[in-house]
């Protein structure tokens, strides 16, 4: 298990593609919201949660489909299927590799494209700790989309009409979580059942995810 | 089939007549509510259509299970020919209630709850159906789409109440219930039952139908395949 989790991560690190992809999409995504609304700092600041999250999450969901699509090409993915390792556990170790090449320095980088949005100085911690949370459920919702259209030949765009909709109860508790932060309230439950929705996916999706990969093998 | 033959002119008369009068007695013969106007009339279509696109992903959900655990072919095929329907209910209900929210709330949308949670249904049905569509085997698809209509109906219901949580609401609460007293005069609540029978039995024609087309479609290509093999 751990060299297959060493393995992803350095053919995510290595073969040039997905780590600092999404980190550079997630730089112009954030870059592009002033040019949209205006430099106004009040406003910006007071929806700088949302577009930190909607841009996390959508640098997440363009690396998706990179998951199986290559190993399921040059057919590492039957191979891995065949070994005595259980297929709910690959799936559990991929979606983790991909939580570690994207989720993890897109927490560690939104701090600082916090501040390009003058994000109040409270919420920095939060914005960091409610996206280390949580990106952990999109990286795993993200695997089950990735196996159900890892067969298809231009299962792309689909991906995301599939992923998205499973995403929206993690992005709305994952701004909520800063939001509250920002207008000085509790902002305990958000963060909690954010941590709860993260918790859940890594439980019971590898199943639906291992289940939808063997269909696509068979 | 050969049930349906019987059971498919049935459901589909008795759908059209008492869609026809539920529609006729509410629009003409309810009285105008003393605040609503006659706008309020619009709860014969409304409340029906949005019924339906919630119990037709349930039904989606239902069989979806049967056609993992048991393989009933005729069970994905029904779960297939549900989900247009399904999808246009949800349409419906969407617009009948912009047109009915324009001069009540003043304004055709609003980010209340329960139009949100309408609205994250209908991209539900769109990914589900595009996922129909995308796959060419047909036990593929049906395995596929199965599976995420069971994680869907998890995830749709987490965000129905993450919304919730997200936004305070403009849309009433449940007026109908079995458990809690009559909110609802007899005038417009027998009207909308007739409607909502109406619907339910259309539903039924119409999955009816278009299940025995599926059939049908599948066992042509059968045919046709063994007609290339021999």
């Amino acid at each position: 298990m751990i060299a297959l989790l060493k393995r992803d991560l350095a053919l995510a690190l290595r073969s040039g593609g997905g780590f600092g992809l999404s980190l550079a999409f997630f730089l112009i995504v954030v870059m592009f919201v002033p040019f949209g609304i205006g430099p106004d700092s009040a406003t910006l600041a007071k929806i700088a949660p949302g577009i930190l999250w909607i841009g996390a999450l959508l640098a997440c969901l363009l690396s998706l489909d990179r998951i199986f699509q290559l190993d399921y090409e040059d057919g590492s993915l039957e191979l891995l299927a065949t070994s005595p390792l259980p297929l709910e556990a690959i799936v559990a170790m991929k979606a983790l590799a991909h939580w570690m090449t994207t989720g993890l320095p897109l927490a560690l980088a939104a701090p600082v494209l916090g501040f390009l949005l003058s994000l109040p100085s409270g919420a920095y911690m939060w914005i960091f700790l409610s996206l280390l949370i949580g990106t952990p459920a999109l990286s795993f919702l993200g695997t089950f989309g990735a196996a159900i259209t890892v067969g298809l030949k231009r299962g792309g765009l689909l991906l995301s009409l599939l992923v998205l909709p499973l995403y929206i109860p993690t992005l709305i508790f994952g701004a909520q979580s800063v939001t509250l932060v920002t207008q000085g309230t509790s902002n305990s439950t958000a963060f909690l059942i954010l941590a709860a929705l993260s918790l859940f996916s890594l439980a019971l999706i590898p199943f639906a995810a291992a289940y939808a990969l063997k269909v696509n093998l068979r | 089939m050969r049930l349906t033959d019987k059971v498919l002119p049935w459901s589909a008369w008795l759908a059209g007549i008492m869609m026809v009068t539920g529609l006729f007695w509410g629009f003409f013969l309810t009285p105008d509510d003393y605040k609503q106007g006659s706008t309020v009339k619009i709860i014969f279509l409304h409340v029906p259509a949005a019924m339906m696109a919630i119990n037709i992903w349930g039904m989606m959900l239902v069989t979806s299970l049967v056609w993992l655990i048991r393989r009933h072919h005729v069970s994905a095929l029904a779960a297939k020919a549900a989900a247009p329907i399904g999808i246009t209910m949800t349409l419906i209900a969407l617009f009948t209630g912009a047109i009915w929210g324009q001069p009540m709330w003043g304004t055709y949308w609003a980010w209340d709850p329960r139009l949100t949670s309408f609205m994250i249904l209908f991209v539900f049905y769109l990914g589900y159906i595009a996922l129909w569509a995308a796959i060419e085997d047909n036990d593929t698809a049906a395995d596929l789409t199965s599976i995420l209509c069971l994680v869907g109906s998890v995830f749709a219901l987490l965000s129905r109440y993450a919304v919730n949580f997200w936004n305070q609401g403009l849309h009433q609460g449940a007026s109908l219930s079995l458990d809690k007293g009559q909110s609802i005069d007899d005038a417009f609540r027998t009207p909308l039952f007739i409607s909502l029978g109406g619907f339910t039995l259309f539903f039924i024609a119409l999955v009816l139908l278009r299940t025995r087309t599926e059939i049908r479609a599948r066992r042509m290509s059968a045919l046709i395949a063994r007609e290339r093999l021999a």
